[in-house]
């Protein structure tokens, strides 16, 4: 890769005045860059600071020390390239699925000015998306006549309606059972496969960062750091047999084993 | 015993049925004077005889009342939208107001007369201060209660204040908003009649006060179902306008 899409130069983050001049800081030193399209995961206990990280990448926290660049650009402000799904779907219940997946695009420009015009088009654009994702069907249903899954990737959808260049996902299938979770990981695959945006997932469960990240990174917890870097080189498109191979069994174990290593060295040395 | 939706539909009547029975039979039973308590038909025969006064008493009391209830909408709607989206105005407002709202309305009545004179100033004007408080306190936590990462999904987006306000905060607190129409409806005649009664030179609460102090208990009694009917088919219109509007908030197992 040339030039990082993404790029964290030492960046460190202390919440406000106090615990900057205290030294108490939710992440310290992280420095990674990100390839154009490229799909990371960030794993990590929790805690560790992973949510800091997306409000950082996203522009809603500017750093205290160290320097953010995005698509070439240092980071001001909000970005509206990017899209966020939560572990919570978070959709609102007195707009039908399709209206809650275009509620971006009633805000974000260049679409809000000429949303009336052209709503019919932006509808048929969210309709798509929701049909890509096995939505079909659902769209005028009310969010809280679909199921957990369902509203996922409703949710899902609505990060992406305005086609931002990053996705920004925070343990977005944490809450759903082992199944569901498994369909969503291929379900955005796909997308991500069809739409070469940057994704950057945080999770907990190594298997999902391993089956859908180009690389994973493992974070400490408090402070904050990245301690381990971990190319996927699983050829893709890759299948769900392929979490069943020892190739990706073992990455798991690798990773799980840094992981353990982290905590006890965390018992060790007192924070 | 499956309860029918037919059933569930007429119970506040039988139930009604049911009280005016017992009461009914109650006083013919222990023969309890009229000017202590009257009975239902003794009720209902001085709401024949004084259907004209009544009426016109009613009248006045409603409009009086809607008056200083469509105030504290606005007031009520105004001020609870700036102490919910305003963490500055809701730490320095909200004691205040709780304090005030705490204030006996029956004591304000007099001042408000040396104010604005007997009339309609003060049943307007008491209406108004009784009922705001719970408007502005659910508009308020409407607002207030916001998920957080539905606010980021939306700042990112670069979402002013008032964009997520107006998309998200206004229609999420709609629901406390009809919650606390329904109790501020019943508290504002309160109020009128409040007033009426200290200071009132007409309506339901003056007529109240005028049978009561000639020992015709029956006739105030009458005033006193009156408006409860009027409060009671005010509550009605709005629950029908809550079903209507935001039939996404209720829909637990007893919606089916």
């Amino acid at each position: 890769m040339t030039t990082p899409f993404v790029d964290f130069r030492n960046v460190w983050l202390a919440y406000n005045d106090e615990l900057l001049a205290a030294g108490h800081f939710a992440v310290e030193d992280i420095s990674l860059q990100v390839g154009e399209g490229e799909f990371i995961a960030i794993v990590g206990p929790s805690g560790c600071g992973k949510s800091t990280f997306m409000k950082l990448t996203t522009g809603l926290k500017m750093p205290s020390r160290g320097s953010i660049t995005i698509g070439g650009q240092p980071v001001t402000g909000p970005l509206k390239i990017s899209g966020m799904a939560f572990q919570a779907p978070s959709l609102l219940p007195w707009r039908t699925t399709v209206d809650n997946v275009l509620l971006p695009l009633e805000i974000v420009e260049p679409y809000r000015s000429n949303f009336k015009a052209r709503r019919k088009e932006y509808e048929a654009r969210a309709r798509d998306l929701l049909k890509s994702v096995g939505l079909a069907g659902y769209e005028d249903k009310f969010p809280w006549q679909l199921s957990g899954g369902m509203q996922q990737r409703a949710s899902i959808c609505r990060a992406l309606v305005h086609e931002p260049k990053m996705l920004l996902l925070d343990e977005p299938f944490g809450a759903l059972d082992a199944f569901t979770r498994e369909e969503l990981w291929c379900a955005l695959r796909d997308l991500h496969a069809a739409q070469r945006f940057n994704v950057i997932l945080v999770t907990h469960d190594l298997r999902e960062s391993v089956f859908l990240a180009d690389t994973v990174y493992c974070m400490s917890r408090s402070p904050g750091r990245f301690v381990v870097r971990r190319e996927i080189d699983l050829p893709r498109p890759r299948d769900l047999e392929v979490t069943y191979t020892p190739q990706f069994t073992d990455i798991v174990h690798e990773l799980r084993s840094h992981i353990g290593a982290m905590r006890k060295s965390g018992v060790a040395v007192p924070q | 015993m499956k309860i029918t939706k037919s059933v569930e539909r007429w119970s506040p009547l039988v139930v009604l049925g049911v009280v005016l029975l017992v009461w009914q039979l109650a006083v013919m039973l222990f023969s309890v004077p009229e000017f202590i308590f009257p009975s239902p038909a003794q009720i209902a025969q001085q709401f024949v005889e004084f259907r004209g006064p009544l009426l016109e008493a009613a009248w006045k009391t409603f409009w009086v009342t809607m008056l200083g209830f469509a105030i504290s909408i606005v007031v009520g709607v105004l001020l609870g939208f700036l102490i919910g989206s305003s963490r500055l105005a809701y730490t320095a407002l909200y004691p205040l107001m709780v304090a005030f709202n705490a204030v006996p309305k029956a004591a304000v009545v007099p001042i408000l007369v040396v104010w604005f004179g007997i009339g309609l100033g003060p049943g307007v004007l008491t209406a108004f201060l009784i009922s705001f408080f719970p408007i502005t306190v659910n508009i308020a936590t409407g607002l207030a209660t916001l998920e957080p990462e539905l606010e980021d999904v939306l700042r990112v987006l670069g979402a002013r204040r008032w964009d997520v306000l107006v998309k998200v905060g206004l229609p999420r607190s709609m629901p406390y908003f009809y919650g606390s129409l329904k109790v501020a409806i019943t508290l504002a005649f309160v109020g009128t009649v409040l007033a009426e009664m200290t200071a009132g030179d007409s309506g339901i609460g003056y007529l109240m006060q005028t049978a009561g102090s000639q020992q015709r208990m029956s006739l105030a009694f009458a005033g006193l179902v009156t408006i409860g009917a009027m409060a009671m088919a005010m509550y009605e219109l709005f629950s029908w306008i809550e079903r209507r509007t935001t039939g996404w908030a209720h829909r637990g197992s007893q919606a089916a």
